[in-house]
């Protein structure tokens, strides 16, 4: 059958382009081929970063004899000695150390500024506190770390014993700086609560703590928990202002105020030291590949942590 | 007379929404606040539990007298005071627990912990709220599973659930389909043996159904209030005449 019968209107349209390639025809393939493009590079761009840090980071266990067992459970890290050794788990305790301990801080302090500026008093909270949250996230890393090397790390030194420098230090400087992340994602989330609900509790004669301790809450928790976690995310991949005040010494500490190192702060520090394609640059490959891991691991959470949100 | 209401004025900023009303509303009975959006009804309900209040810029002036004691004097504990006067709200609203927890939360805001009279306080309420057949076997699921129906049936049990005296009901089946609302308008009637209450509705034939008394606002203001037949049968006021014989809306 003749298909210019069955299909009068783009018959119409055909006739009216005079032959030539219809205008919005061409403005469409446009436009879908520059999404299109810019969508396979940002694909191409992030395989080739995963494979680039696997293939070095694999090294060292494929063919320079390191095993996965030393690196993730050895203690010692000498990847200089004349029987080079390899053992991350001490920058492995200090970047899980440090990250859970600034969320420790930071976690109450940022679900109760966002509690305060959803709940009590939005008009504060708006016009000084939000602006001077997201101030924060705009100092650069250095910053903190420079803050917290002249006023923390002496500060800790006056009171603890030892030099200042450790997780303590780290875990501090840490939490300031996921704060905006946590306060941001905790106030959308009880921003987005129906209003409805709140009504109902004090209708029934609730107070506003009692309200927000037994609904808010609770309602939003996996959503300030995925706040939480970002936030964890956010300062296990942190490595400037760490690695100013950790002290930088590749061993488990004893104490919070006893140096420590993290897998970005040893990274970082040694990198520049090092050839590439030797063992110990490989192994810092390695360091950079299990970073890249505990990021999919966050991800993760957070995915699972929304599902809930979804299903509630 | 369970509620009076004095001279009671109304301000949200310079816009004064509520004039001079003068109302009493009397013990178990059904009250239906009727007349055209923006007329003030859903503004004068919500000053029965001081639900207003957290709104900014609203100004009272006048008496809310509920069972001898003027609420707006000064002295009364809004929690003490919407622990006597319930509210169910347009929109079905349970909160993200199970049907047990919901039913269950005004009791525990108020001090219940025991489980056994918990549990005796929840079917009480699913009861009189006429849900307890349907949801008895699945309390511990999210109240969210219910139909629409169900929910605001779930909401009316949990208003019961702290034994308030009086009902607050603003627009409770606007919501809802046909067959729900039939069932929350004999729900309605089989409360008001127990329980004063005060409905407002945007739709008369529901006040005509049910409600024994029937306020007819415009503008902010009482035109007629009487009993509900005499108020549609044979109105006093021009402008209830036109309102309720559909001439504006």
């Amino acid at each position: 059958m003749n298909m210019t019968q069955t299909r009068p209107a783009a018959d119409a349209i055909a006739k009216d382009g005079r032959g030539k390639f219809p205008k919005h025809k061409l403005e469409e393939l446009r436009g879908r081929g520059y999404v299109m493009f810019c969508v396979l590079l940002l694909i191409v761009i992030i395989f080739s970063i995963v494979y680039f840090i696997a293939s070095r980071g694999l090294t060292p266990f494929a063919s320079q004899g390191v095993s996965v067992g030393e690196m993730l459970g050895g203690l010692k890290w000498a990847p200089e000695a004349d029987t080079p050794r390899f053992g991350a788990l001490p920058f492995l305790f200090g970047s899980f150390a440090t990250s859970l301990l600034a969320a420790i801080i930071a976690a109450p302090l940022g679900i109760c500024a966002a509690i305060f500026m959803t709940e009590m008093m939005p008009k504060v909270g708006k016009n000084i506190l939000q602006p001077a949250i997201e101030l924060l996230a705009g100092v650069p890393s250095v910053v903190y770390g420079f803050v917290g090397l002249s006023v923390i790390v002496p500060f800790l030194r006056d009171i603890f014993p030892g030099q200042g420098v450790g997780i303590l230090a780290g875990g501090i400087v840490l939490s300031v700086m996921i704060l905006p992340t946590i306060t941001t994602v905790a106030t959308d989330a009880l921003r987005s609560l129906p209003a409805g609900l709140k009504e109902g509790s004090y209708a029934l004669g609730a107070t506003r703590w009692q309200t927000i301790s037994r609904l808010v809450i609770p309602t939003t928790l996996p959503s300030l928990m995925t706040g939480v976690v970002l936030g964890i995310a956010r300062a296990f991949g942190e490595a400037l202002a760490v690695q100013m005040v950790i002290g930088n010494a590749p061993h488990i500490p004893h104490s919070l105020t006893q140096s420590a190192a993290t897998l970005t702060s040893i990274i970082t520090l040694s990198m520049g030291n090092t050839t590439s394609g030797s063992l110990h640059n490989n192994a810092l490959w390695s360091l950079a590949l299990i970073l890249l891991i505990m990021t999919f691991l966050f991800v993760f959470v957070v995915r699972m942590l929304e599902r809930r949100v979804k299903h509630a | 007379m369970i509620i009076e209401t004095k001279k009671l004025q109304l301000y949200y900023g310079k816009f004064h929404a509520l004039k001079n009303v003068d109302l009493t509303i009397p013990e178990k009975s059904i009250t239906a606040f009727i007349g055209p959006s923006g007329c003030g009804k859903s503004t004068l309900l919500r000053t029965l539990n001081r639900m207003n209040d957290t709104i900014p810029g609203v100004l009272i002036e006048g008496e809310v007298v509920i069972q001898d004691r003027n609420i707006y004097d000064g002295q009364t504990e809004v929690e003490f005071l919407r622990k006597r006067v319930g509210m169910v709200f347009q929109q079905p609203n349970p909160f993200p627990k199970t049907i047990y927890d919901n039913v269950a939360y005004g009791p525990r805001l108020h001090g219940v912990t025991k489980k056994s009279e918990l549990d005796g306080v929840v079917e009480k309420s699913l009861r009189s709220a006429s849900l307890w057949h349907e949801v008895k076997d699945v309390l511990k699921k999210s109240a969210l599973s219910l139909s629409g129906g169900q929910q605001q049936r779930l909401c009316i049990a949990r208003a019961l659930a702290i034994e308030p005296d009086i009902l607050l009901m603003d627009e409770s089946t606007s919501a809802l389909d046909p067959i729900s609302t039939t069932k929350i308008e004999e729900l309605t009637r089989e409360l008001k043996k127990s329980y004063t209450i005060v409905m407002v509705t945007h739709n008369m034939h529901q006040a005509a159904r049910i409600s024994d008394r029937t306020v007819f606002f415009l503008n902010g203001e009482v035109v007629e209030s009487a009993e509900t037949e005499q108020l549609f049968r044979a109105p006093r006021d021009q402008r209830t005449e036109d309102y309720i014989s559909g001439r504006f809306g």
